[in-house]
């Protein structure tokens, strides 16, 4: 039987993923699955960390082409370290945001990529902020991004609330990427979560076995 | 203005673009729909109730074109009622759902609709089917339409086996308003059917009594 692969319509390694971040009482947690896919046929890497460093307290997650990804995170990770030298204080997240955000916005034809970025600052506490496709930035209390976020939704919408204490988030974000990995064939793997406070950051890292079950399994 | 074209709508297919569930409860079952009706960008019917009646407790979801989804419930509700008189007794719910597997399967290339069927007979009590594109399967609960997609998380989560009528009907109102709430093919009011071996119950949902969640 003649083998085809499916058009792929984005270019290259997709992370066909599901990444979230929320704001807790004092903290963010972002967090996403770590699969990397070549056109939802073949897993090319099962333990892919999407979830990236941009400075002490700010980080952010991935969605779309890595290659475009991996590209802009990394410029970005040099504007804000230059920035900060600059302002002689750690950045604030908006402005790791904003940078993200120019990056999109003035090459939006040549990219596929869009941004979670989440932080502690100084100025206005635990933040999330979402980068779409064409650049548009927007500051909201919980967000979800990824081709599995389409299945979470609702599991969002229902679940969140806002003041909610540090293990409840970190909970809610397990089970929501764990609902989506279970719906989407291109997110799976473990889950990756990276919980922000003014304390200082905090890896945590559910494999598949300690995932939660929901009752069709 | 010169020339001006035809309004959208006139052109375009309507689709009911939708959300529908319907779920298995001790002694029976509830089905829930919205009750937007869209053609291309427009709505053209804001109350449109999706959930028909094959027979008097044996009912279906709809969804997907709209004008395929009406067609196979009116077949299917004649066909019910010939095979009903024939066996002298109510139909099975089983039944019900092959004769629209039956006609989803055979048109499956022309046709583009999706329909759950559920109800309650007295062999084997609230039974739910989905039939999309010919298949036939029986499941504790199930989900369809456009807006389905952003609730899977959501059911997967809450839906508990053996919950009770009034459960399962929150569960119902909380999903259609949780889709209804990201889908921009689904809105209007929620309809709501609860079918057991009491009979058969309708109840309307409207907007404004739809819960709430944290961002509204």
């Amino acid at each position: 039987m003649e083998k085809h692969y499916t058009e792929c319509k984005v270019k290259g390694v997709s992370t066909g993923t599901t990444i979230l971040a929320a704001v807790f009482d004092g903290g963010v947690v972002i967090g996403s699955d770590s699969r990397a896919s070549i056109g939802g046929e073949y897993v090319s890497s099962k333990t892919i960390n999407k979830v990236i460093q941009v400075h002490d307290r700010i980080f952010c997650c991935i969605a779309g082409s890595l290659a475009d990804a991996q590209a802009v995170t990394k410029t970005a990770k040099f504007h804000l370290s230059f920035h900060s030298v600059q302002m002689e204080s750690p950045p604030l997240v908006i402005a790791a945001a904003s940078v993200l955000k120019e990056l999109c916005y003035n090459n939006k034809e040549e990219l596929q990529a869009g941004f979670i970025t989440a932080g502690w600052d100084k100025k206005k506490g635990p933040q999330v902020y979402v980068v779409a496709l064409g650049g548009m930035l927007l500051s909201q209390p919980v967000t979800i991004g990824g081709s599995g976020s389409t299945y979470i939704y609702g599991y969002v919408d229902a679940k969140y609330k806002p003041n909610m204490t540090k293990e409840e988030c970190q909970q809610f974000a397990t089970n929501a990427i764990a609902l989506a990995m279970g719906r989407d064939n291109v997110s799976g793997g473990v889950v990756h979560l990276v919980v922000i406070t003014e304390k200082g950051v905090e890896h945590v890292v559910v494999p598949g076995d300690k995932l939660p079950k929901f009752n069709d399994e | 203005m010169l020339g001006e074209a035809e309004p959208q709508w006139l052109s375009e297919e309507v689709k009911t673009g939708t959300t529908i569930i319907a779920i298995e409860f001790n002694g029976g079952v509830v089905l829930g729909s919205d009750s937007r009706v869209s053609a291309g960008e427009s709505v053209v019917n804001r109350v449109m109730n999706k959930l028909s009646p094959l027979h008097d407790k044996i009912y279906c979801a709809l969804s997907g074109s709209a004008a395929d989804a009406q067609t196979i419930a009116e077949v299917v509700n004649y066909q019910l009622d010939v095979h009903s008189m024939e066996i002298g007794e109510d139909p099975k719910v089983r039944s019900a759902a092959t004769l629209v597997r039956n006609i989803s399967y055979k048109y499956k290339e022309e046709m583009s609709a999706h329909l759950i069927v559920a109800g309650w007979d007295r062999k084997d009590g609230g039974q739910v089917f989905a039939t999309l594109k010919g298949l036939l399967t029986r499941q504790p609960f199930a989900v369809g339409g456009s807006g389905s997609s952003y609730v899977y998380g959501f059911v997967d989560a809450e839906y508990r086996k053996g919950m009770s009528k009034e459960e399962s009907q929150q569960f119902v109102v909380n999903t259609l308003a949780l889709a209804m709430n990201r889908d921009g093919s689904s809105g209007g009011v929620a309809y709501l059917v609860t079918i057991d071996k009491h009979g058969t119950e309708e109840k309307v949902i409207l907007g404004n009594d739809l819960p709430t969640f944290f961002d509204q």
